[in-house]
């Protein structure tokens, strides 16, 4: 059996992460491919309901990145509203039974892609050893529709 | 008189798994229930009329006008009702947050029928069972074999068994609604198809308390405080669903100075009552001290004791994720 590779969804902020995901592209710097990137204005844009949709769709894991704490935010606060989220996200996956491990939030200024590129290797590690969601597992004996 | 009685509609009510609220709130329209019977004959009510499963069975498809039809759906015998009252009834309503969205009978779906067993028949303080029983399916008494509807791992809703015409949410519906849904039914006046009987604003927008700046940075659980009673909930610091809740209750809970826990259900073109309430209760916590040296997210956060019986206490299997995962 061939080995697992996870399937990992993020949501890059335009003004931070994108712009350093981008760099880490144009600077030839290797990530593993398990990441699918989204490109959304800022990390305070990412409802809830995105994070909820990715894993039902069986996403293994889920990063949102956005500009450094406390003052790199385009718009000001959008990034401490996303970590509240994610914070209040991660108690509430550990309830629904899924690793809040999976559930990532980073800080990746525009200037900073070999710190993407670090995130990402470390991130498709930890959800290696994580194994498949478990909520993916079990998808096909619910009712989901 | 006799062509008068002809033009009656029929109306059918059942329950599955509800509390029985529901029935209450049916009767909860007051005097008006004249006009029920006035424009309506009932030909199956299990809580109030001495009427068996077979003589539903045997009547024509589509015979019942309509089905009010309460509780979500968790066994067998469930399932087969709604499927069996879909069948015999032109227009099927869920009635109430529990048909709806599986209410709160879905929270179980934290649990699967195993531990639900546990729980309800060897763990809890006030059991004595000493063999250690819990139900089966069936069993051999020298009279034959009994039977028992199946007990599902997870807590449905009415529309994820069959399909479903109308929705009226509230935990029970509130009687101006139910009143509301008669009449519509009565003038022949229903909305599309799918529609949720209730007006289409949040609670937040009927409550009638005092916003002003919407920041908190200590949430209080209920028996913590007592709130003004003036001022918005939430900016004291009490979780209040009203942002994320659709309207229609006439804030009965908040002028009671109680918080709203959400039996509205999500507002319209909301997907889910819970990542809503989480969005909107992120945005407002700890706002303004962000740059303090004080500030600290995860401690924020963590006041929050319990983040799914809260934000999904009626809506769990009708959520994105709809129940915990399972652990073989």
């Amino acid at each position: 059996m061939t080995e697992f590779e996870p399937k990992i969804v993020g949501f890059l902020c335009n003004w931070c992460a994108y712009a350093g995901a981008d760099l880490a592209g144009v600077s030839r710097i290797q990530y593993p491919p398990n990441i699918r990137i989204v490109r959304v204005m800022c990390s305070g844009r990412v409802d809830p309901v995105f994070i909820l949709e990715a894993f039902r769709s069986g996403a293994d894991g889920v990063l949102v990145a956005g500009c450094h704490l406390p003052s790199d935010c385009h718009y000001i606060s959008g990034n401490f509203k996303a970590h509240r989220r994610i914070m209040m996200l991660k108690k509430l996956l550990l309830q629904f039974g899924i690793e809040p491990e999976r559930l990532r939030i980073e800080w990746v200024s525009a200037s900073e892609g070999d710190k993407f590129a670090t995130v990402i290797k470390d991130m498709t590690e930890e959800i290696k050893k994580l194994g498949p969601s478990p909520l993916k597992v079990q998808v096909e004996g619910l009712i989901y529709g | 008189m006799i062509s008068m009685e002809k033009e009656k509609l029929k109306f059918a009510f059942y329950w599955a798994a509800s509390c029985g609220g529901c029935e209450i709130a049916v009767l909860d329209i007051d005097e008006k229930i004249l006009d029920v019977v006035a424009i309506a004959d009932i030909v199956f009510w299990p809580v109030a009329m001495d009427i068996k499963y077979k003589d539903v069975e045997a009547m024509p498809d589509k015979y019942i006008d309509v089905c009010f039809f309460n509780g979500a759906i968790r066994t067998e015998e469930q399932e087969y009702m709604a499927k069996l009252l879909r069948k015999k009834s032109k227009v099927l309503l869920a009635f109430g947050s529990c048909a709806q969205l599986g209410g709160v009978p879905g929270l179980a779906n934290v649990a699967n029928r195993k531990e639900v067993f546990e729980r309800a028949y060897l763990q809890s303080p006030s059991t004595n069972n000493p063999n250690s029983g819990t139900p089966k399916t069936s069993f051999k008494v020298p009279e034959g074999e009994l039977k028992l509807p199946e007990f599902f791992d997870t807590v449905k809703t009415l529309d994820q068994t069959v399909d479903v015409d109308y929705y009226l949410p509230g935990c029970p519906p509130p009687s101006a609604q139910v009143a509301k849904a008669v009449e519509a039914i009565a003038k022949n006046e229903l909305p599309p198809k799918g529609s949720v009987l209730a007006p289409v604003k949040s609670v937040c927008d009927e409550c009638p308390r005092k916003k002003e700046d919407k920041k908190i940075s200590k949430i209080y659980r209920v028996y913590e405080i007592t709130p003004e009673p003036e001022r918005c909930l939430l900016e004291q610091g009490i979780i209040c669903m009203g942002p994320a809740t659709r309207g229609g209750c006439e804030t009965q809970c908040v002028s009671a100075n109680m918080p709203c826990t959400g039996c509205g259900g999500p507002c319209p073109n909301e997907v889910e009552q819970g990542a809503a309430m989480m969005s909107a209760l992120s945005s407002i916590l700890g706002v303004g001290g962000e740059r303090g040296p004080e500030y600290d997210a995860e401690k924020l956060v963590a006041q929050i004791k319990d983040p799914l019986g809260t934000f999904y206490k009626y809506s769990l299997p009708a959520s994105l994720l709809k129940r915990r995962v399972i652990k073989e």
